[in-house]
């Protein structure tokens, strides 16, 4: 049994050690927000918060989460609500939507980390995470957003 | 009288003995001092330098804060920078992708507890170094790291992320030369008197 927490809810987990955490997550339990992308940490889709880190969940293996703490895009924040999460919704960031977990939880590292991130700081941070509809100006417009909501007062 | 002065020389002789140690510790050396000898010497560093500028050793002292990628050293996808400690920045840290070891198959992350770059403070670059450069960085502390030559050699023959270059995964070339030999030569190089190459050297 491998014991991780995963939004705060501790799991135990039975499989084997080297099983990929975004195989544990989806079909163990049950959250599909975050996506299978391309399965060798090339696109980003699977990105989730290992201890505040922003990993590709493809190529973690469960065994590297034992007793570590995990966030994934449902446990972002309580009610969708996190500024990110305004944002994107107030701009219509996505078009297919499916690369848009991995975007959100990527960008929150850096809004965590720089209050008031410049073009350049979010193309260093995102350009991990790739968007086939080509929502770029969106995500970089959205990111600009929250952070100017977190700092009139909203929580990250 | 006789016992006495005896005693006496061998209390004198052991304390002389004691505080030599004590002002002037012996140095730690993982080297035989060989005769200089500046052909030998930067001959040795010649076989050092082909294995440092090697894709897999070269690719994370690169020249810029990006670290660069495959046999043909190009740079890294997905503007992935150096950060102040090496490991990268925000959502692209190295460990975000490398785990602590490489995952199997083509094109799949490489991996070592310690991956990253050298830090911002001391990027310990490879890229476009001549011979002769390369060997005075490394022997300079100042830019290497703070070693010694004993600690140079220790590094070069047992760390576990150099170490890493002769098991690199799927689809990677190797050194051109095995660990073992590899670190023979470096020990040489420094035996010998650490000579670097000419400047015309390459």
């Amino acid at each position: 049994m491998i014991n991780i927490t995963v939004n705060g809810q501790r799991h135990d987990i039975d499989a084997d050690p080297n099983m990929p955490l975004l195989w544990v997550i989806r079909d163990i339990l049950g959250l599909t927000g975050t996506k299978y992308g391309c399965g060798v940490a090339q696109c980003g889709a699977c990105t989730v918060h290992l201890n505040g880190e922003a990993v590709r969940s493809c190529v973690t293996k469960i065994n590297r989460a034992a007793g570590q703490s995990i966030v994934t895009i449902e446990g972002l924040s309580l009610n969708n609500n996190h500024p990110l999460q305004l944002a994107w919704n107030e701009m219509n960031v996505p078009q297919c939507g499916y690369c848009q977990s991995g975007q959100l939880m990527s960008a929150a590292v850096l809004l965590r980390e720089n209050s008031s991130p410049t073009d350049q700081d979010i193309d260093d941070a995102m350009a991990g995470n790739i968007c086939r509809c080509g929502t770029y100006q969106r995500i970089r417009a959205a990111i600009h957003k929250a952070a100017a909501m977190q700092t009139g007062g909203a929580k990250i | 009288m006789k016992k006495l002065i005896i005693i006496s020389g061998i209390i004198l002789i052991t304390g002389i003995i004691t505080l030599s140690f004590k002002t002037e510790p012996a140095k730690a050396t993982n080297y035989p001092i060989l005769p200089k000898d500046s052909v030998g010497s930067a001959k040795a560093f010649m076989s050092v330098y082909r294995v440092l500028m090697s894709p897999r050793c070269m690719n994370c002292h690169p020249s810029g804060d990006a670290p660069l990628q495959g046999d043909d050293s190009h740079i890294h996808t997905m503007n992935v920078k150096r950060g102040i400690d090496g490991k990268g920045i925000y959502s692209e840290r190295c460990s975000n992708c490398h785990q602590a070891e490489n995952i199997a198959g083509l094109h799949m992350p490489p991996g070592n507890p310690k991956w990253g770059l050298p830090p911002a403070n001391m990027h310990m670059v490879f890229q476009g170094r001549t011979p002769h450069q390369l060997a005075l960085q490394l022997l300079d502390p100042k830019q290497n790291g703070g070693r010694t030559k004993a600690q140079l050699i220790d590094h070069m023959a047992n760390d576990d992320l150099v170490g890493w270059a002769w098991h690199p995964g799927d689809g990677r070339t190797l050194p051109p030369m095995t660990r073992p030999a590899f670190a023979a030569q470096v020990r040489l190089w420094i035996a010998k008197g650490a000579y670097a190459p000419s400047a015309k050297a390459k």
